[in-house]
């Protein structure tokens, strides 16, 4: 039996053939899931995939969080079920609340894709449980608003709590300014909920699974959500 | 009392002549209303009408065994097989992205993605050749910046991966900046929509689905496209469209989903000249004409006029031909994408286009009128003389290392990777191979096969010998695909030049289709198609010819591409093909010497030739651990830049008769770099001897340092340091 991944498409939605994609060559199932419908099919995950939902007019993700799909996705959360939102997506969650923060533009100013380095922050979340901790990971950024901001008390606490999941670094590791492709404060490139189960980054892990495309470093989180998803189905 | 200008008759007003409105009355048998008049100064502008081009371009050779569909259709179409077929096209947004370069390069991307979309294939890769004035000029520094945002904006925004591209630079374009894009698509080569594979009736609906219809970009073919830019035009701003890249996101998946349920019996995008264009081309090409309800264009204000909904160039519409059985399966495939749709004509037997508003008919014409049967103009031509001094003979003394330096971070040569990170390069997940490389590899999904696609024009040789510039476009973009190890199939071109009305310019235009005609014969390298953009001048000064050629080849299987850097230290390191004295238009005698002058290189065809097939056969024997070609900057930039892709030094000795600058940085045609291991080498000689291409083993890679006995010594971190950060010091934004 494989694990089932649902990949939300929302008008708009950019990477999420690639996730499903992604899915498929780790050993999982990928499962279309439609903005409109509130069925999520039976799915042991969800992905909110990469683009630009509704155009990202008003602001990133503060339409998509209206859509029908995103109350039974609540729900599923609620019920412990593991949610990872890429890019566009995890913009999705910190609109729709169940992420802390805001994605702001780039502090320069300018969209940018190029590759980057992810410190694993921490291993309490269904896609990074089966990575070593302090691991590194090469995978590709592509966004205008990816610096993620929050008060200086609510990053005191995610940080006390263990809930910043990925930061920027370089290739051995170390956390820079130098290697912060887009100001993020603290150099946070993902974040978690306190239950672990909804976790939001903005590096594409789908865009580093096969080989002959690009980097790797997203296949750990791959076979980990896979892995994850199938030992607890909510 | 004021006295009043007696105002310029309305056709004048619309950009036609005093002779086109005779044939106007001819082909009606009465005097034009003015909303008839509207429709043919669109249809017949320059920009549609091509009527300045059309009789050169029809000596360029369209046949060829993997052509499935030529010139004449929305874009041409190879067979790459596997069942599948390339779509591709390259346009030109030039003339509004002078004026706003943001919204004029983004509407670009759009237009060139829906003439894809209308062959019912997914695009699946755009590339952008680009050509500014230098960059010391603040204006030109906001163009660089608007354009490349508008790209980034537009095509990062609807899921389609930016690969590849040219930007280059030269005073003659500081005015006119040139912005051509260039989009492949795929599809399987059973479900192409073609005129000839889907043929609509009498009785068939034209759908228009998309975006509703406004005021903007009215007189966009014929006011901005058509003439020259002049002071004061900013005015011509309300001409640029705006681009709504989300609503072309929807377009493309809706129209993808319609061809995909067989719901199509044709499919045409709104561009140039809008629903008039769009409505002619389809019933011309139908053998029909039609009865056209404006009064059911979705508008976006009211008491818009007959010429205006007619003419408006409002962007993301789509127009499809149906059957009406399946009106309803379409509205509801429109309607899950959340798109408008509104059913604006039924063909008809008879040719004639009856165009109604308020129940009234407001134009009665001929469909093909407007289209096939336009002017066609064979303008006079007078020829420039070349400048006969040339620098390859004038004596260099100056430091080889100082000048591959200066080479290196000359705005032609250094990295582009300050516009390339502002593109999405890897949405769709089958990018092989992005920016930077000799020619993007694009995998088709679901197989292993690559496209391989490039696009190359170098403005100083067309400005120098506009024959050769056209025929170097077509040699480098097809050899930039060989050096991946695939075999060029077909180009499309986009061709940059002034106002065809002064004869010099007529000129440059003919000796440059005839440079690609001779060299696309010689290369097996068919036209399937392309866009011409006239009128690139202001104050009477006109852009380099720029011909930009955009070549596709493919591979069997992605894999065995060929790296244009050098990928480990220990290889043998080759040059093939022969060097002589030329340094006539070079990057150096431009960057170094501070000239633009002489004669480009020769350009010996099929020496060209025997180039690409071997570095296509040694590729598939598995022979080449690298191959790049040598252009701008010669042996000396092209061993530079094998060294900076991947980290790995070397130790040549360049030996010949030639001075050593010449040598270094002459830029001899139809050469290339390759390294190769020991275990290869024997084979790789043999081969290169049975072919006849000349070879010089120069040396082997390996080491820090990049070493030219006798003439240069440096470590490859300081040139790919003058490399990198070129382009962001003249931006200002690196020390």
């Amino acid at each position: 039996m494989t694990g089932r991944i649902g990949v939300v498409t929302f008008p708009g939605s950019l990477d999420d053939r690639d996730a499903i994609r992604a899915v498929e060559l780790m050993g999982g199932e990928g499962v279309p899931l439609w903005h409109a419908e509130p069925d999520l099919k039976k799915v042991d995950g969800v992905i909110l995939p990469g683009g630009f939902s509704y155009g990202d007019y008003l602001r990133c993700g503060a339409i998509a969080r209206f859509a029908t799909v995103m109350d039974a996705i609540r729900g599923f959360a609620e019920r412990g079920g593991p949610v990872l939102g890429i890019c566009n997506g995890f913009q999705i969650l910190c609109e729709s609340g169940l992420l802390p923060g805001a994605l702001i533009r780039n502090r320069s100013l300018r969209f940018v894709c190029k590759e980057v380095f992810l410190r694993v922050e921490t291993t309490a979340t269904p896609v990074t449980a089966d990575v070593l901790p302090g691991e590194v990971l090469r995978m590709p950024i592509k966004h205008g608003e990816g610096q993620y901001v929050a008060s200086e008390g609510d990053l005191d606490r995610l940080e006390g709590d263990g809930r910043v999941v990925f930061r920027y670094c370089g290739p051995d590791g170390e956390v820079d300014d130098v290697h912060n492709p887009n100001g993020a404060l603290r150099g946070i490139a993902g974040v978690r909920n306190e239950d672990g189960n909804v976790v939001g980054l903005m590096p594409h892990p789908e865009h580093a699974v096969d080989p002959d495309v690009g980097p790797t470093g997203g296949q750990a989180l791959f076979a980990s959500l896979l892995s994850q998803a199938m030992a607890g189905v909510p | 009392m004021s006295v009043e200008a007696i105002p310029e008759p309305l056709h004048r007003q619309l950009g036609l002549r005093d002779e086109e409105l005779e044939l106007i009355r001819e082909a009606l048998g009465r005097d034009p209303g003015p909303t008839e008049l509207a429709m043919y100064a669109a249809m017949w502008s320059e920009h549609c009408s091509y009527k300045s081009s059309k009789v050169h371009l029809r000596t360029l050779p369209t046949e060829g065994p993997a052509v499935l569909v030529g010139p004449g259709q929305d874009a041409g179409a190879v067979d790459v097989g596997d069942g599948y077929a390339a779509v591709f096209k390259i346009e030109s947004h030039s003339h509004p992205s002078a004026i706003e370069p943001y919204q004029g390069a983004a509407t670009g991307v759009g237009g060139i993605v829906r003439d894809i979309v209308s062959m019912g294939a997914r695009p699946v890769a755009l590339l952008d050749p680009l050509m500014f004035g230098p960059l010391e000029e603040e204006r030109n520094r906001w163009l660089l910046g608007g354009v490349v945002a508008g790209i980034g904006g537009y095509g990062n925004c609807i899921g389609v991966p930016t690969v590849g591209g040219e930007v280059r630079f030269g005073p003659a374009h500081s005015a006119n900046p040139t912005v051509n894009v260039l989009c492949v698509g795929v599809a399987r080569a059973d479900r192409l929509i073609t005129a000839a594979s889907h043929v609509p009736k009498p009785g068939s609906l034209m759908v228009l689905f998309g975006s509703s219809t406004g005021r903007d970009g009215i007189g966009g073919v014929s006011v901005l496209a058509s003439a020259t830019l002049e002071e004061g035009s900013e005015e011509s701003r309300p001409s640029v469209q705006i681009g709504d890249p989300f609503a072309e996101k929807l377009l493309i998946e809706a129209s993808l989903e319609l061809a995909e349920q067989g719901l199509l019996q044709g499919l045409q995008d709104l561009g140039g000249a809008g629903l008039t264009c769009a409505v002619s081309e389809s019933a011309a090409r139908a053998g029909l004409g039609a009865v056209v309800d404006l009064d059911a264009v979705p508008l976006r204000e009211p008491e818009m006029e007959a010429f205006e909904i007619l003419t408006s160039e409002s962007q993301e519409r789509m127009l499809a031909i149906v059957d009406p059985a399946d009106l309803d399966r379409v509205r509801a495939v429109c309607e899950k994408w959340g798109l408008a749709t509104a059913t604006v004509a039924t063909l008809e037997p008879g040719g004639e286009l009856d165009v109604r508003l308020g129940g009234a008919t407001v134009a009665r014409v001929p469909a093909l009128s407007l289209t096939e049967k336009a002017p066609v103009y064979e303008r006079p031509m007078r020829a420039i003389a070349t400048d006969p001094d040339d620098p390859t003979f004038a004596s260099f003394d100056g430091d080889l290392g100082d000048a591959l330096r200066s080479l290196l971070a000359a705005p032609n040569v250094a990295s582009k990777r300050w516009v390339f990170e502002q593109y999405d390069q890897m949405v769709q997940g089958q990018t092989v191979a992005g920016p930077g490389s000799d020619a993007a590899i694009v995998r088709v999904p679901g197989t292993m096969r690559g496209l391989a696609i490039s696009v190359d024009g170098n403005g100083r040789y067309g400005g120098l010998d506009p024959y050769l510039g056209g025929a170097h476009a077509v040699a480098e973009a097809t050899r930039n695909v060989a050096m991946t190890g695939a075999r060029p199939l077909a180009i499309t071109n986009c061709l940059n030049f002034g106002n065809p009305e002064r004869p010099e310019v007529m000129w440059q235009f003919a000796e440059a289709v005839r440079g690609l005609r001779d060299a696309c014969l010689a290369l097996e390298a068919p036209v399937t198609g392309g866009n011409v953009s006239f009128y690139n001048e202001s104050g009477g000064s006109a852009i380099w010819p720029t011909p930009v050629v955009g070549a596709l080849g493919s591979l069997p299987d992605h894999r065995l591409r060929v790296p244009s850097a050098f990928p480990e230290p220990g290889l043998a390191v080759y040059l093939l093909g022969e060097s002589f004295a030329e340094l006539g238009g070079s990057e150096f005698a431009e960057t170094v010497l501070g000239v633009v002058a002489g004669t480009p290189p020769a350009l010996d065809l099929e020496a060209e030739r025997r180039l690409q097939r071997f570095v296509a056969e040694a590729a598939a024997a598995d022979l080449l651990a690298s191959a790049h070609d040598c252009s701008d900057g010669g042996v000396g930039v092209a061993l530079a830049e094998c060294a900076i892709g991947e980290g790995n030094g070397f130790a040549v000795t360049l030996e010949g008769d030639l001075p050593a600058h010449v040598l270094l940085f002459g830029e001899s045609a139809s050469r290339a770099v390759v390294s190769v291991s020991a275990e290869h080498e024997g084979s790789l000689r043999g081969l290169a001897a049975t072919r006849g291409v000349p070879f010089e083993r120069l040396g082997e890679t390996g080491g820090p340092r990049c070493v030219i006995e006798g003439m240069v010594d440096v470590t490859v971190e300081e040139l790919t340091d003058v490399w990198e950060t070129a382009i962001p010091r003249l931006l200002g934004e690196a020390s």
